[in-house]
């Protein structure tokens, strides 16, 4: 009796904390389903319920896929104008700049993967939802023409949600400008490697993500050019949940392979040295 | 030149009925026009309309998004929105056009590509890539006009080119004023002052490095006087097409790579 009464005791003393203390979730945004945010991070931000891979930051990123301080960054300074002028862009970067450690949308530079030499693009998207302005298109022009020029292979790591809104018809420019470097580096021969990651959508899967000449996909991730909303109001019905999902791409023929991540590195390195990439010299 | 009128009024202009389409401008323009059909994929979409004719007696490869004029064209050309077969249609021309030396005419006149499953499933977004890539190395010259809207990736798949030229009232843009504000401010209704703030006028391309030149329209616009501006267009054509044809190709090209390579505002 006396024990029962000090588990009462015992259990209004820790009580409180004992419930407050619940390990904090991930709520899979495909499966609706919850796990342990820390087992989530354990599988690099893959969903352990349904394979979702989920949005890695850059450095995550790099962490993950290339040889061990192998990276060297281009243009790490590169900070966006505001071409239109458009009101509070500057201060919103600025906010973000200091929230995520980033400078833009997109991080380039050279680096190996498992001792192939490659020029790597990788785009983040906590930075304005990975959006294409004037920095992402001159970052990514730059990274092309530098492969072109030394005769490397391109990986691309796309995300993004499309066209910067905030700097107008000159962000729809940068398809063009994008997409031009990859014609020239595609002419000179140079292998182009896409890899996209969630998500991939607007004016992003409508220039540089779609040129590709192998591209890979992460399972379950989104890829698409229009947003669903977007098709849901013209069509004026419910979309298939799997519609534009990596899967769907792939059965009608838009993605070469659906790549698990912890498998993403090894692949990249086989497909590299299919084409010679680990024997030249940079 | 009316240069009073602000964004909002200029895309009132580009709006209304009876504003001349690319069907209208081709027989005051071109003669002997052949209409060409399909991307020798999929399908022949309606939305663009491809052929060859001449210019001044050269020959030349037209390809333009089209407007419908009533309701019934409207539908057959699905509200100039293309879907991907559209933009392949377009760039079988170029290379042909390409083959056989002829410049690429563009008539740039849509409110984005087509936003609907079809569309997604054949790659819209590939389609419109492609071009992108395909058009900057094409081996002939591209001029590109852009006659009433120019929206978004749809419209910039016919707009890689050596100059573009801008109708006095029209606008290219990256978006529609009415899905900016949707999307930016979550309200669709502040669309014209999306208009006023987004940069989408004739003007703004020239200042913007975007355009190379506007041309005029007649008092109160384009569906005033078709006669007049059908020749300002063609004075334009007239003037531009044998100057690129007259310079060497790779000179061209390097141009064409530059002009869009240094668009864009940055710190380095």
């Amino acid at each position: 009796m006396f024990e029962d009464f000090f588990d009462v005791v015992k259990k209004r003393f820790n009580g409180g904390s004992e419930e407050e203390y619940k390990p904090p979730m991930f709520k899979c945004p495909r499966c609706q389903q919850l796990s342990p945010l820390s087992r989530y991070e354990e599988l690099h931000r893959v969903c352990p319920k349904c394979n979702y891979h989920g949005r890695l930051s850059a450095q995550e990123r790099i962490s993950i896929t290339l040889d061990k301080d192998s990276f060297k960054e281009f243009d790490a300074d590169m900070k966006s104008g505001n071409p239109i002028d458009f009101p509070e862009y500057m201060e919103k970067q600025e906010q973000l700049r200091e929230s995520t450690g980033l400078n833009d949308a997109v991080v380039t530079g050279t680096a190996t993967i498992k001792g192939s030499p490659v020029v790597v693009g990788i785009m983040d998207s906590r930075y304005m939802m990975g959006s294409m302005g004037s920095v992402v298109g001159e970052k990514i022009a730059r990274a092309f023409e530098y492969a072109t020029e030394n005769n490397m292979a391109v990986v691309m790591f796309t995300a993004s949600g499309g066209a910067r809104m905030q700097e107008g018809i000159v962000s729809l420019m940068q398809m063009a400008k994008t997409s031009g470097a990859v014609k020239l580096h595609s002419d000179k021969g140079g292998l182009y490697i896409t890899v996209l990651t969630d998500p991939t959508t607007g004016g992003v899967t409508a220039s540089f993500a779609s040129l590709g000449d192998i591209i890979i996909a992460e399972p379950k991730v989104l890829i698409g050019f229009a947003g669903r909303r977007v098709i849901e109001g013209t069509i004026k019905q419910r979309l298939p949940e799997d519609f534009q999902l990596a899967e769907f791409m792939h059965e009608k023929g838009f993605v070469d392979m659906i790549v698990e991540r912890r498998k993403m590195r090894s692949v990249l390195s086989h497909l590299l040295k299919l084409h010679g990439y680990d024997k030249k010299e940079v | 030149m009316d240069e009073k009128k602000t964004a909002w009024e200029r895309l009132q202009l580009v709006h209304t009925k009876g504003r001349p389409t690319v069907s209208d401008y081709i027989p005051l323009i071109f003669t002997d026009f052949y209409e060409l059909h399909g991307d020798r994929h999929y399908g022949d979409d309606m939305a663009i309309l491809g052929g060859i004719g001449r210019l001044d007696g050269r020959p030349v490869t037209i390809i333009g998004q089209v407007k419908g004029r009533d309701l019934n064209e409207n539908k057959e050309c699905n509200f100039a929105m293309p879907h991907p077969e559209g933009y392949r249609k377009a760039l079988r021309l170029a290379k042909q056009a390409e083959k056989f030396h002829r410049p690429v005419i563009c008539f740039i006149d849509t409110p984005g590509a087509f936003c609907g499953v079809a569309a997604e499933e054949r790659g819209i977004g590939e389609a419109i890539a492609k071009n992108l890539a395909e058009f900057m190395t094409l081996r002939t010259p591209i001029i590109s006009i852009v006659l009433g809207e120019g929206g978004s990736g749809g419209a910039l798949a016919l707009g890689v080119c050596d100059d573009l030229a801008i109708l006095e009232n029209a606008q290219y843009s990256v978006l529609s004023p009415r899905g900016f504000a949707s999307i930016l401010w979550k309200d669709a209704s502040r669309e014209q002052e999306a208009s006023e703030i987004m940069r989408i006028t004739a003007e703004d391309m020239v200042t913007l490095g975007v355009a190379e030149a506007v041309i005029e329209e007649p008092l109160g616009g384009a569906h005033n006087d078709l006669d007049k501006i059908s020749e300002n267009i063609k004075e334009y054509l007239s003037q531009k097409i044998p100057e690129k044809c007259e310079k060497d190709i790779d000179v061209l090209l390097k141009e064409r790579y530059t002009k869009f390579r240094k668009i864009g505002e940055f710190l380095d």
